[in-house]
């Protein structure tokens, strides 16, 4: 008896899946198309930035069309580092898709096997149609994202370094913005006047973060962080940079400004504290937002001045997105992968305030029509000369920016006029052991 | 099953306290111990290897380690030696009755209750040298303005002074306890015999207090030793590395540059520094004792 229910079940089981087949069958290919994927999950860990909080409220349509329902968690980038580092390690991670900073984790990540390559799934027309155009994106991104031909990571949003000003005080002062950083000093002093509580400039003085802001202005002198495989603070160019920022920090800087990053200088240019800031120019959107700004109509933008070895400011890719290596669901992860770098979100991110990867974004007009005066002519400018890394690019790179970083703080301290030639020189050792120990330093 | 635990009590009652030692304590502890005999980075080459002590052979040739004991031995006996003489200042104040006392305690408690993260930031704000409300205060007193948490000498004071608003109460909590457990006899002998308030304090309630006093500073001093969350959100070891302290050095070497070996080490040498400091003034206070 029992065994007659039993098989009785196991029929009508197998009728119902016979119907389930032949259901999908006959429902016609479209459906099965959009949601090949259909009730899969995906897991993905994104970095608090304007491109995340702009596709946020997307998602959802991104579900309805594809039936993947995607698991959202957002942190600030150090934090994010660390997590994925942690969960990645453990070998037992549940992330699909994630957000990195190539610069910043790209050697590290592609070391210990952590991205999925995805030079299969470019090649492949199934997986990626041709009207998704890879081949829109900026050369110089995807440079940034490719690791000895293999690309780890889809780029989405650029930046350089740019200068903000306050229009109104330069106007006020007769000055035009400076085109070099001997303009820049002369500025900054003319501006400074600390009893009125105005200070000339401010730029990053935290010892890692400082690292990244003050690389234009070596490049402008000359000097590099690796040449050839090897550390090159100490040279000439470079010493000779770091007094320069030093300097002008610490005689035109507000005060505290060695515990400064990006939300510190910011605050003080949104409060109208200070005439002139140099940093990434993503960070935009947050001296125009009139809720947070107290200048937000008064902030002009130019481009970063030119030193004694011509203009050379950086322009990088600071975040893009990747698949995990450890993923279960890598087809479907592929599959926002590419929603989240197609045309149409990649527009919607960059009218949020977003300075994107892909070149038909940069010649639509109605797009060029909303961004900030100049905002459109400076990328351009800035991309024909620009440097396309801010850090040393390493595997050890935190360490790295450390140890450079302590310079900068020493110069500002001191006002460049610490003996910076040996603490470089100290620098550069240190670099070079790094670099030794992970096997990329060259003899 | 009664019989069963009757005759096994001797280990059964005592098995819960056990596994958590061995869970929590013994391995975590002997587990990093190990790991700081390897050499376990993400950033180097090759696979994780058995390199002995050379872990902290590299960390007593670093310029970075030392500092970073110096400045951890620094904000802890500038931390707790301010929280234990203004701690017993405060309790014993306490100690007399007075209207509003209640009052007092409670809101005296409110620093030890609140968020060290959101302490963190909101001495931050207070410490901003520009728009900060800490300079304005030393305007006020006709004082010239500090860097605070932007000049390397200034920073572990001012760290040190946020870890004292919030963990002095503390330090009053026990001697307030200790106070409660007095004998009255010595007092009234003291007070017959016309001793001034003063000796009474310097002759009967300190001497009686001590090895409370003691206790205190134990448990204050190894929380000053591995305080992480402020100074992570107010300095992260910053300007340079000048309040860089051997927790926030290991936490750098670990989930800054991945070294987990060596930050492991440098964690080894932190427990051995809090241990023995901690053995140091228990023994002090046995010696008082004897």
């Amino acid at each position: 008896m029992k065994s007659l229910v039993k098989r009785g079940l196991m029929f009508a089981g197998a009728l119902v899946l016979a119907a389930a087949v032949a259901g999908c069958g006959s429902s016609g290919q479209k459906a099965a198309d959009g949601q090949k994927f259909a009730g899969q999950t995906i897991r993905f860990v994104a970095s608090n930035h304007t491109y995340t909080d702009a596709i946020k409220p997307l998602i959802p349509e991104f579900e309805k069309k594809t039936g993947i329902k995607v698991n959202m968690e957002s942190y600030f980038e150090d934090q994010l580092t660390q997590k994925l580092t942690v969960e990645f390690t453990s070998k037992s991670s549940t992330i699909d898709v994630f957000m990195t900073r190539p610069l910043q984790e790209g050697r590290l990540f592609t070391k210990n096997n952590w991205y999925q390559p995805l030079n299969t799934y470019l090649s492949d027309s199934q997986k990626t149609p041709a009207d998704w155009k890879w081949n829109d994106f900026q050369k110089s991104a995807v440079d940034a994202t490719t690791l000895k031909g293999n690309v780890y990571a889809v780029p989405i949003v650029t930046e350089w370094q740019t200068l903000f000003y306050r229009k109104d005080l330069f106007e006020q002062a007769g000055l035009t913005p400076p085109k070099t950083l001997e303009e820049l000093e002369a500025a900054a002093k003319k501006l400074h006047n600390p009893s009125a509580g105005m200070y000339g400039i401010v730029s990053r003085g935290q010892r890692g973060a400082a690292v990244t802001q003050f690389s234009s202005y070596l490049y402008g002198h000359g000097g590099d962080f690796l040449k050839d495989g090897k550390c090159v603070l100490d040279s000439p160019q470079a010493v000779q940079a770091i007094q320069y920022y030093g300097r002008i920090l610490h005689d035109y800087g507000p005060p505290g400004v060695t515990n400064m990053s990006w939300p510190q200088a910011q605050a003080l240019m949104a409060s109208g504290k200070v005439a002139m800031w140099t940093d990434a120019s993503t960070l935009l959107p947050g001296l125009l937002d009139p809720q947070k700004s107290k200048v937000a109509d008064k902030v002009g933008l130019a481009m970063f001045p030119a030193g004694p070895a011509g203009q050379h400011p950086f322009m990088v890719v600071p975040w893009a997105v990747a698949v995990s290596n450890q993923s279960k669901n890598k087809d479907a992860a592929w599959e926002f992968v590419k929603w989240m770098s197609s045309e149409e979100v990649m527009k919607k991110a960059q009218l949020a305030g977003n300075t994107t990867t892909r070149n038909a974004i940069w010649s639509a007009q109605a797009v060029l029509a909303k961004l900030h005066p100049g905002m459109a002519d400076i990328a351009k400018q800035t991309g024909g000369i620009a440097v396309p890394y801010d850090r040393p690019v390493m595997t050890a790179v935190v360490e790295a920016r450390d140890a450079i970083g302590d310079v900068i703080v020493k110069s500002i301290e001191s006002g460049g006029k610490a003996d910076i030639a040996s603490l470089a020189k100290e620098a550069t050792a240190k670099v070079n052991e790094l670099l030794s120990k992970s096997g990329e330093l060259s003899q | 099953m009664n019989r069963y635990i009757e005759r096994n009590i001797s280990w059964l009652f005592p098995l819960p306290a056990a596994i958590f030692i061995l869970s929590m304590m013994a391995f975590p502890i002997t587990y990093t111990v190990w790991v700081s005999l390897t050499d376990w980075s993400m950033a180097s080459s090759g696979s994780v290897k058995f390199i002995g002590l050379q872990n902290y052979i590299d960390l007593f040739s670093d310029d970075r380690f030392y500092n970073s004991v110096k400045l951890t031995i620094y904000f802890t006996v500038l931390a707790v030696g301010v929280e234990t003489v203004l701690g017993v200042a405060i309790a014993l104040i306490l100690n007399r009755e007075f209207q509003g006392k209640g009052l007092v305690k409670g809101i005296l408690l409110l620093p030890m209750v609140a968020t060290p993260v959101a302490i963190g930031l909101a001495w931050t704000l207070f410490y901003e040298p520009t728009i900060g409300l800490g300079n304005y205060a030393l305007q006020l007193l006709g004082m010239a303005p500090s860097k605070w948490l932007a000049s390397n000498t200034a920073v572990i004071p001012s760290l040190a002074l946020v870890d004292i608003w919030e963990w002095t109460p503390m330090v009053t909590l026990i001697v307030l306890a200790g106070l409660a457990s007095l004998p009255n006899e010595p007092y009234e002998a003291a007070l017959v015999d016309g001793a001034s308030e003063w000796q009474i304090f310097r002759y009967i309630t300190l001497p009686l207090l001590f090895p409370t006093i003691m206790i205190a500073v134990v448990l204050r001093g190894i929380d000053a030793f591995k305080t992480f969350d402020i100074i992570y959100t107010m300095t992260a070891g910053g300007p340079g590395f000048a309040s860089e302290t051997l927790n926030i050095y290991a936490y750098n070497l670990a989930f800054g540059y991945f070294k987990f070996g060596a930050a492991s080490s440098a964690l080894v040498a932190l427990l051995a520094l809090v241990l023995g400091s901690s053995l140091i003034v228990l023994w002090i206070r046995r010696s008082w004792e004897q």
